[in-house]
């Protein structure tokens, strides 16, 4: 499918989202907003580990940075687009400087790093009492939407408003020179560097990027809980975007859209299944439990994830799943 | 073509789940969550996480009193279902099921949803789509803002009025004490404090801890280091006895005094298990009977609903609290008639007027949503935790802390308020 193509089905695939919110009832109107949401970060995190072999689990970090960026501004008085624009800004500036260390890590070193980021949100808040209010968290006052509209409504079209703008760039980015780039330093650094691709700068690039994608969806949550709170960004979100963008299908945009569906249908499948069992103290845990099983059949069944399925086609392994999505960055690495 | 459909498996996908179940609606009463024949509310409560402790308990045992009103005949004609929804004491989770409660459900109103931070971050939606946000169960003084939260009444007596209340008792009985504060890191340790220094002054040293981070070690040893002698917890159950517990380890044994919403003494037995001994000597208060004085009335009564309708659990203050909060909801309901709606609901308990278990009065009126009025002190003595003195009353600003002397009320005769 030619690049024009891609951005043909991402417009036309966020076209039917919005035509669904105005049908569906306000709860299901918010799920999707927050599946449009979680699909910016998705998106974002599938081009860096998926693309450039990055792993990283600290992005619920880097959405906690966009979140409060963008509860601090809108607080302050400041309207929604500058305050969109200042989570950008500051998640772009904490992914370059994450991303410069990350650049020169490499496997489990590099996963270390990032989980630290992950693990550091709640200890900031705290520390910081006096500007993030620590557990409590912040609340995010918003206007009305405007006319008629709904709550939910508005937030929905926010939501994949953004993630329309988020994909297209990412789209356009990764199906020209960068996304070569991205691919050659995955598969091997040293032939990379031969070829005149400069290995850390796309790496730290790469890093940028998806950071700001994260801070965008971390944002957009912020918007749609009117609230933020460390318990919103723990470290079991990180690693839920992490198994959603593999389950999803790693390296494709399309995997990463599958895998914010999944985000949100299975804890709601998790609900569903505590309330029929009268199991309620058990639903806290079941999503963890639910995600770690979707993992292990998927991963048995269709190791190239949901978006390597073709059930309409013909001859399935003539493009083989191993070889197209995502077990390459697994490979041992030249040291660099 | 390929991604193109894989694309729009997706969006059909999305659809499928959002699309699949939409509750039922009304049917013939354009109010929310009611019928002829059922009030439909939820809450949300921990049933599991830091704060899971003693609190799990409280749902159930409203929605026990609830069955208990429902065979005998519901309130109205109409029988109470009671939704309750996990939400592991964190705000985000919080934000999550009581949009599904709202949203999906189309509850009638939220009942007693647990914790300050929690709740804190649902007001402005309760407010926004104008549903009842009854007895809150948390003492912030969030809860009583009239003006800017119409719906939202708490239940608690509020987290000043007993840091008052407690702190009076402290200078009256450990004068010259060095006192110190260990309090949650949000507005419950906030209003907490602001009580205590409004009798006591500044405190000698503050700490705080936050739920998400289970080890208060340096915040114990801070408070040894300083040299307190009685230490001021605004807690919950859980950290509560880890206090006591770490305090222990390192050989600090300040006098405890505890606000009411950490201090059960079962469910610190249970936490603390072979280390129970050291609640010994523990000051709290309550505003609700303890469910260890077989001879109170109410405390029959919830004991006899809670054999028959809470599946053999144990009948602990936690439980006490839940049945007293379903009671005054059943009559909120009698008081706000069979012609049940949002405005009705609200306005009835505004008139207020309401007696039950409680030692001291609610307060609610017109202008004043905070709940019940004030607390009498109570005291951990050979493992077993009884009142002593009187019940206090007071506001949560300078007014002074009084003496109420007026006997609570026996509970009626089948235990089911009467229509107003």
């Amino acid at each position: 499918m030619s690049g024009k193509m891609k951005i043909a089905t991402i417009v036309a695939g966020v076209a039917v989202v919005v035509v669904l919110t105005l049908v569906f009832p306000p709860f299901r109107t918010y799920q999707l907003a927050t599946v449009g949401a979680y699909l910016c970060v998705t998106a974002g995190l599938t081009v860096l580990t998926g693309l450039n072999g990055q792993l990283s689990l600290g992005h619920g970090a880097l959405m906690a940075t966009g979140a409060y960026t963008l509860a601090l501004s809108v607080n302050a008085g400041w309207p929604l687009t500058a305050a969109f624009a200042a989570a950008l800004v500051v998640t772009t500036v904490i992914g370059g400087v994450v991303g410069l260390a990350a650049a020169r890590l490499r496997g489990p070193y590099l996963a270390g790093l990032t989980l630290a980021v992950a693990v550091v949100v709640p200890a900031i808040t705290s520390t910081f009492d006096g500007t993030f209010n620590s557990d409590q968290g912040l609340s995010v006052a918003l206007e009305p939407p405007p006319g008629t509209v709904t709550v939910e409504q508005w937030q929905a079209w926010l939501a994949w408003g953004a993630a329309l703008i988020v994909l297209v760039l990412l789209q356009l980015l990764i199906g020209g020179r960068f996304g070569r780039e991205l691919k050659a330093v995955r598969d091997d650094e040293t032939a990379a560097r031969l070829a005149g691709v400069g290995v850390a700068r796309t790496q730290v690039l790469a890093f940028v990027v998806s950071a700001a994608c994260a801070g965008i969806g971390g944002a957009l949550f912020a918007v749609l809980a009117q609230s933020v709170s460390p318990g919103a960004f723990p470290l079991s979100l990180s690693l839920f975007l992490v198994m959603a963008i593999v389950i999803g299908g790693l390296g494709s945009l399309a995997g990463a859209a599958w895998g914010a569906v999944l985000l949100v249908a299975l804890p709601a499948l998790a609900h569903t299944v505590t309330e029929g069992i009268d199991a309620q103290r058990l639903e806290g845990n079941l999503p963890l439990a639910l995600f770690g099983v979707t993992l292990i059949v998927v991963m048995l069944a269709a190791p190239g994830g949901i978006a390597a399925l073709r059930p309409f086609k013909r001859s399935p392994f003539k493009r083989s799943p191993f070889t197209k999505a995502g077990l390459r960055p697994l490979r041992k690495r030249s040291k660099a | 073509m390929k991604r193109l459909w894989s694309v729009l498996t997706v969006i059909a996908l999305a659809a499928a789940t959002t699309a699949c179940s939409e509750s039922g609606g009304g049917s013939g009463s354009s109010t929310p969550g009611v019928t002829d024949t059922e009030i439909l509310i939820g809450t949300h409560m921990p049933l599991t996480g830091p704060a899971a402790a003693g609190y799990s308990k409280i749902a159930p045992a409203s929605k026990a009193y609830f069955d208990y009103v429902n065979a005998n005949g519901g309130v109205h004609g109409r029988k109470i279902t009671y939704k309750i929804m996990d939400d592991t004491y964190n705000p985000a989770t919080t934000q999550q099921v009581v949009r599904e409660l709202v949203l999906q459900d189309k509850v009638f109103a939220v009942l007693n949803g647990l914790g300050t931070p929690t709740h804190t971050g649902v007001l402005d939606f309760l407010k926004t789509n104008r549903v009842p946000d009854l007895f809150v169960a948390s003492g912030s003084r969030s809860w009583n803002q009239p003006d800017k939260y119409p719906g939202t009444f708490g239940f608690n007596v509020d987290y000043t009025v007993e840091g008052k209340i407690l702190a009076t008792h402290v200078k009256e009985t450990q004068a010259g004490k060095k006192v110190c504060f260990l309090g949650q890191d949000d507005d419950f340790g906030k209003d907490s404090l602001a009580g205590i220094e409004k009798i006591l002054g500044p405190v000698a040293a503050k700490q705080s801890y936050v739920t998400s981070n289970p080890n208060v070690g340096p915040q114990m040893g801070a408070l040894k280091q300083a040299g307190c002698q009685v230490v001021m917890l605004a807690t919950v159950p859980g950290f509560t006895a880890l206090s006591i517990g770490t305090a222990a380890k390192i050989g600090f044994k300040p006098q405890f005094v505890v606000s009411q919403v950490g201090a059960d003494l079962g469910t610190l037995t249970k936490s603390l298990g072979a280390a129970a001994p050291l609640t010994e000597g523990l000051i709290s208060a309550n505003y609700l009977p303890l469910a260890t004085d077989p001879a109170n009335p109410w405390i029959q009564l919830f004991t006899k609903v809670n054999t028959q309708y809470n599946a053999g659990a144990e009948l602990d203050n936690n439980a006490v609290y839940g049945m007293s909060v379903a009671y005054l909801f059943v009559q909120s309901l009698q008081s706000a008639g069979k012609d049940l709606t949002r405005d009705g609901l609200i306005a009835a308990v505004e008139k207020g007027g309401f007696q039950g278990p409680g030692l001291v009065p609610v307060r609610f009126a017109k202008g004043d949503h905070s709940g019940y009025a004030g607390e009498q002190l109570s005291k951990v003595e050979g493992g077993k935790q009884i009142y002593f003195g009187t019940p206090y009353t007071t506001d949560d600003d300078a007014g002074a802390v009084t003496a109420y002397t007026t006997a609570p009320v026996a509970p009626p005769q089948n235990g089911i308020p009467a229509a107003s």
